[in-house]
């Protein structure tokens, strides 16, 4: 049987590539206006990374200089897991509730509605880790050799990666018990291997090859490197990119798993 | 069975919807059947059928949304799922698709710099208030999607839809879970849509009396096109006095055809 099909738009490159910014900017209002009649998860956002570090700072009372590369790592990872979780719920419940449909099939593009994503968690980021670094750094003595704008800076980018990340899983969760669970599932295997627990260098050699590709390790790198380090040094500039890089691609496959047309 | 109907150089259509020969497939199972019909400009056309037989899918098809549909399907002139149309449908799901976490408001400003960020502040307002007097809830505005009732949501998510006054309306069982005031209130909305902003209106319902509302109405069942034609048409066709009878007797022959092509197979 032949029939004349018009070209399957299954997709719709076109308009999804140029960004739009008002649109752009319209998503990450509407994003954070959503968080803000709901306080408490943003008072948890924002409060339990302070409380952890309070908590870590005491429990390696009689080692500081176990707090400074635990602490560094820690302002690197909070973020990330953070952002992961927030996103994939709140992509996950856009698909469930039919307004992704619905805004697929407005004049909205795929890079529009992620970046407005990007946008509003980044804000939710830069508070929460500012605030964070900021408690370390002064109160909880903290002691960076570097520039803390530039522990701020890893920060930041390891939100935007976490964000990627829960995009990402997001397509692949049926319902929230899943999208939860995907948490110890990608989260957990790059937290044991990025080098908090123990250097990179002293796992098994198949072990570490692993870390090597995975992008949370770059992130606690270069906190590690600000930490001790006054100057931007290669390696910083490297994890920085790295870790920028990782988020970019990650973003782009979770756009990809935005499908106008769905079955 | 593929009758080709002798084409002369067709002038573009000036229907709302031109569908030949339309089939859609989800997974294995083929859900619509080479479907023909055509919704014309400025009318009211009823969608119906009983529920599983094709309805939202192709209505799903028509807005650009429902994947591996072959055949020829055109929209307001265009491909169906074609970008530029994007602006001109409006499109209402069954379940309310709109954010509970956010006023009704809100909502509709979202959806509003969606749909057309070029506009100005004042001109956008003014669309979002009409929408909320047109569905009549512009005394629950500020409240959360979330804490409406039911019905209120879905009138909500068909706010939206009205956002930007669209060419085409594709709305999927509007009046469900509604009381009999507010379901003839929205049917006089929709005929003072089709009638005063020349809009066009595709509406399913599986409430047959709502089918006499309609200026035209397309049967469906089991992914097939049944009738097609006026309620009146459609009654004196099959010599009934109501759409219900007419569905019903339409249904039953058919039902009855298909099971002697079963015996004589």
């Amino acid at each position: 049987m032949s029939t004349t099909t018009h070209p399957a738009r299954t997709t719709g490159t076109a308009p999804a590539s140029a960004l739009n910014v008002s649109r752009t900017a319209a998503t990450a209002a509407r994003v954070l206006r959503q968080l803000r009649h709901d306080p408490r998860t943003i008072a948890l956002m924002i409060l339990i990374p302070c409380l952890m570090l309070i908590l870590l700072r005491y429990v390696f009372d009689a080692s500081p200089r176990t707090f400074d590369s635990i602490g560094a790592s820690l302002l690197g990872a909070f973020p990330l897991i953070t952002m992961f979780l927030v996103t994939s719920i709140a992509t996950l419940r856009e698909r469930t509730s039919g307004t992704l449909e619905r805004l697929l099939s407005m004049p909205l593009g795929k890079a529009d509605l992620i970046a407005g994503y990007a946008l509003a968690f980044g804000a939710i980021a830069v508070v929460q880790s500012a605030l964070a670094t900021g408690l370390a750094v002064w109160l909880l003595g903290l002691d960076v050799t570097g520039s803390p704008w530039l522990l701020l800076l890893v920060a930041l980018l390891d939100a935007l990666l976490g964000t990627a990340l829960g995009l990402f899983v997001s397509a692949f969760a049926a319902s929230e018990f899943q999208a939860v669970q995907f948490m110890p599932a990608v989260i957990f295997p790059q937290l044991l291997l990025c080098g908090l627990f123990t250097p990179r260098s002293d796992m098994h050699p198949v072990l570490e090859a692993v870390s090597d590709a995975l992008p949370m390790s770059y992130a606690v790198d270069g906190m590690n490197e600000v930490l001790h380090h006054t100057d931007m040094t290669a390696t910083f500039v490297r994890d920085v990119l790295i870790v920028a890089g990782c988020a970019l691609l990650v973003l782009g496959l979770g756009a990809a798993t935005l499908r106008r047309r769905t079955e | 069975m593929m009758n080709y109907v002798s084409e002369p150089s067709r002038p573009p259509a000036p229907d709302a919807v031109h569908a030949e020969n339309v089939t859609v497939a989800r997974g294995p199972r083929t859900v619509l059947h080479h479907l023909g019909f055509t919704v014309p400009r400025g009318q009211i056309t009823g969608l119906l059928g009983p529920s599983g037989c094709g309805k939202s899918t192709l209505m799903r098809s028509i807005v650009g949304t429902q994947a591996k549909v072959t055949g020829t399907l055109e929209v307001l002139g265009r491909p169906a799922g074609h970008p530029t149309l994007r602006s001109r449908i409006g499109y209402v799901t069954q379940a309310p698709s709109v954010y509970d976490d956010l006023t009704v408001r809100q909502n509709l400003d979202y959806f509003a710099a969606i749909l057309d960020p070029g506009r100005a502040t004042a001109e956008r307002r003014q669309d979002v208030e009409r929408a909320l007097t047109d569905v009549d809830l512009t005394s629950r505005a500020d409240a959360l999607a979330g804490n409406l009732s039911g019905g209120q949501r879905s009138r909500v998510s068909l706010a939206v839809a009205l956002l930007g006054t669209p060419e085409l309306l594709v709305l999927d069982e509007p009046t469900v879970g509604l009381d009999p005031v507010l379901r003839r209130d929205l049917w006089n909305l929709f005929h003072d849509l089709a009638a005063t902003r020349g809009a066009t209106l595709l509406v399913s319902s599986h409430v047959m009396d709502e089918a006499e509302r309609c200026h035209r109405l397309l049967l469906m069942r089991d992914g097939r096109i049944l009738a097609d034609g006026t309620p009146k048409a459609l009654r004196t066709r099959t010599g009934t006095d109501t759409v219900e009878a007419a569905f019903l007797r339409l249904v039953d022959e058919a039902t009855a055809e298909d099971r002697t092509k079963e015996t004589t197979r």
